[in-house]
């Protein structure tokens, strides 16, 4: 069973940001640059896959050069080759991504293509649907458990208070959620075997899309740090009389939540 | 092409909460482009939910009630919708950020060639464009962005925009006949390990417990303050890894993200990432043994306490006042 997982390069989590000049970017000077997490459960996900039913597993990125690391990391952990469509995401919406990403799956073999749920820093959730629906695969979306079957996969989903259990017939999009798996580290000798893999480097040219097919439908216009929170009021909780009172006072009258 | 659709969510026989806010958001929308507020439902149950399509502002409810329809699936609805907004031709589509909600909305764009901007927190109509703004970053910065596709898509996120009901009478409703489609995903069945728990994404206040309360068990602090005043259960990611509760009750940036309208955090350090997925909140309340723990910074009520000390007494309290 071959997989395809797309990984997006993202500002580390702890990151301070800091809104670059023109205000529609952040700054990227000083910024360490990370998988994005939920990108490695999907990984973990199509590695384990690979170990159970053999295949391959193909590693995606389109981005600035930068994101050749993601991919070498990808490839430490157990990823059999690695794609990289270069290209500037400063106007690319993330349609864009998708048509970019979809034409670039079209070149590799593939059962199962996977995806985070998220991409930590964009926040949009957007990119695997709109794949699946230009690849006209099925979806199972959030994605916390998985089962390959015969020409199909089960999956759970996770929606508000339940599980759903969705079974669909391959090729399949599945985005991961937390809880999938639990990502391994890169093994050293992961990291010397990675460095012999090359990464087949393309543009979406190569791939057969014109800027106007790039053309963004969504725009940033701005991009602004949020308001500065005013400090709260902090009390001395050793009477816990005293404070439970004060702490009900605030959810009736401040709150408003009794 | 100035009408504003919104796609509503039926449970129990009611709209959902995102779908009741993301009419009101979209009437006062429809008041900028100039056209009718539309609601759009579906499965067996559709029509029934006109009258409280209407009292929040829809003229029409496009009823599309396909019996294939009766549970979610991203085929069957992506294909419903897309004959919906074929008859409408809306400038504006907004769904409810829920989890079908966020599986439809790329899906259906894709398909129209449209844009969405997911998770919103404001929505305006200017200069005939759909601009919003949204949290990026995890809520470490605001974007605003526009949609330039007709019709432009948006998802809005659970809390932000209040629902508002005007009292306007029933939505007319028109149906929609459905072809079902030949799905290649189906679903098995539907698993609620933790019926009757109420979920963070719908809860309007939240309780949250962390790596302060030592041991599983000690969650029942939590959880008894959750019940007594209506709230979900919410933990940190320190508890969640411990095996101490399930992950669907993880706050952060790998767990939900909520904007409750109260959010008490009780043995949470305030680790950015936990930050990350609460402090959009409207009121916090912070229970800490450590005066300089990060969670402060955010919380408008502190308290520096022991939270085994105070959580009971609260608890207590909290269900005097209710009874009165
Ligand atoms: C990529 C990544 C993603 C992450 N995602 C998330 C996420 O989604 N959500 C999340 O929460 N974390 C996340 N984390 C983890 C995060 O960095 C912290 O480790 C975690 O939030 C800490 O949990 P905690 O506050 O419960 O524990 P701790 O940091 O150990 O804090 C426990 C607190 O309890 C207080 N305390 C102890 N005893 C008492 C008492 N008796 N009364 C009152 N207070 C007491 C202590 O003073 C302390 O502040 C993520 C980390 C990474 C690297
Ligand atoms: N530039 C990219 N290259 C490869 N994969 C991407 C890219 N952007 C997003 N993705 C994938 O799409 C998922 C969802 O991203 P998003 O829609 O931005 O939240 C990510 O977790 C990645 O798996």
């Amino acid at each position: 069973m071959n997989s395809v997982v797309c990984i997006s390069q993202v500002p580390d989590t702890e990151a301070r940001i800091k809104i670059a000049s023109g205000n529609r970017q952040i700054e990227e000077a000083g910024i360490k640059f990370i998988v994005s997490p939920y990108d490695e459960y999907a990984l973990e996900a199509a590695i384990r896959l690979k170990e159970a039913k053999g295949g391959e597993v193909t590693v995606i990125s389109f981005g600035p050069d930068r994101v050749a690391q993601a991919l070498r990391e990808c490839l430490a952990r157990g990823a059999t080759g690695a794609v990289h469509v270069k290209g500037d995401l400063s106007d690319i919406d993330s349609f864009g991504i998708a048509r970019v990403l979809a034409a670039a799956i079209r070149e590799v073999p593939h059962d199962v293509v996977l995806f985070g749920k998220l991409g930590v820093g964009t926040d949009n959730s957007l990119v695997g649907p709109m794949v699946a629906e230009l690849l006209g695969y099925p979806q199972i979306n959030v994605i916390t458990h998985m089962e390959p079957g015969e020409g199909k996969v089960t999956a759970h989903r996770e929606i508000e208070g339940a599980d759903e259990v969705i079974e669909a017939s391959l090729p399949v999009v599945l985005t991961a959620q937390k809880g999938l798996n639990e990502p391994r580290y890169a093994s050293l000798k992961g990291i010397m075997a990675a460095k012999k893999i090359p990464i087949d480097t393309k543009t979406p040219t190569d791939l057969g899309l014109s800027e106007q097919d790039l053309a963004p439908k969504v725009k940033i216009t701005s991009l602004e740090l949020p308001p500065e929170k005013q400090p709260g009021r902090k009390i001395e909780g050793s009477d816990p009389a005293a404070a439970a009172a004060e702490i009900l006072r605030y959810i009736r009258d401040e709150a408003k939540a009794l | 092409m100035s009408a504003v659709l919104v796609v509503c969510e039926i449970r129990d026989g009611k709209l959902t909460k995102p779908s009741r806010e993301a009419l009101s958001v979209g009437r006062r929308l429809a008041g900028q482009t100039g056209g009718e507020l539309l609601a759009a439902a579906f499965g067996p149950g559709a029509a029934s939910v006109a009258p409280e399509t209407g009292k929040l502002g829809a003229s029409k409810l496009y009823a599309v009630p396909h019996e294939s329809l009766k549970a979610y699936s991203t085929e069957g609805m992506t294909a419903a919708l897309a004959e919906v907004i074929a008859q409408t031709q809306p400038a504006v589509v907004l769904l409810g950020g829920s989890s079908d909600g966020r599986d439809l909305a790329p899906r259906i764009a894709a398909r129209l060639d449209a844009g969405v901007a997911s998770d919103v927190t404001s929505l305006e109509w200017a200069d005939g464009k759909l601009t919003a703004r949204r949290p990026v970053y995890s809520g470490r910065a605001f974007a605003t962005v526009e949609v330039l596709s007709t019709p432009a898509i948006a998802t809005c996120r659970p809390n932000a925009f209040p629902a508002e009901e005007s009292g306007d009478p029933a939505s007319e409703v028109v149906e929609v006949t459905h072809e079902p489609v030949e799905a290649k995903a189906r679903l098995l069945e539907s698993r609620s390990p933790e019926a009757g728990e109420m979920t963070l994404a719908e809860a309007d206040i939240i309780v949250s417990g962390g790596r302060g309360l030592k041991e599983a068990e000690n969650f029942s602090y939590i959880r008894d303050l959750a019940h007594a005043i209506g709230g979900a259960v919410g933990a940190s990611r320190a508890t969640v890894d411990a095996g101490w509760i399930d992950h669907q009750h993880q706050v952060g940036q790998t767990g939900r993200v909520v904007g409750p309208n109260l959010y008490i955090a009780a043995g949470i350090s305030g680790a950015i990432q936990h930050l990350a997925g609460m402090s959009t909140s409207k009121h916090i309340i912070a229970i800490n043994k450590d005066p300089e723990a990060a969670i402060f910074r955010v919380a408008d009520l502190g308290v520096v306490g022991d939270l085994f000390t105070i959580l009971p007494v609260l608890t207590e309290e909290v269900r005097k006042a209710k009874a009165n």
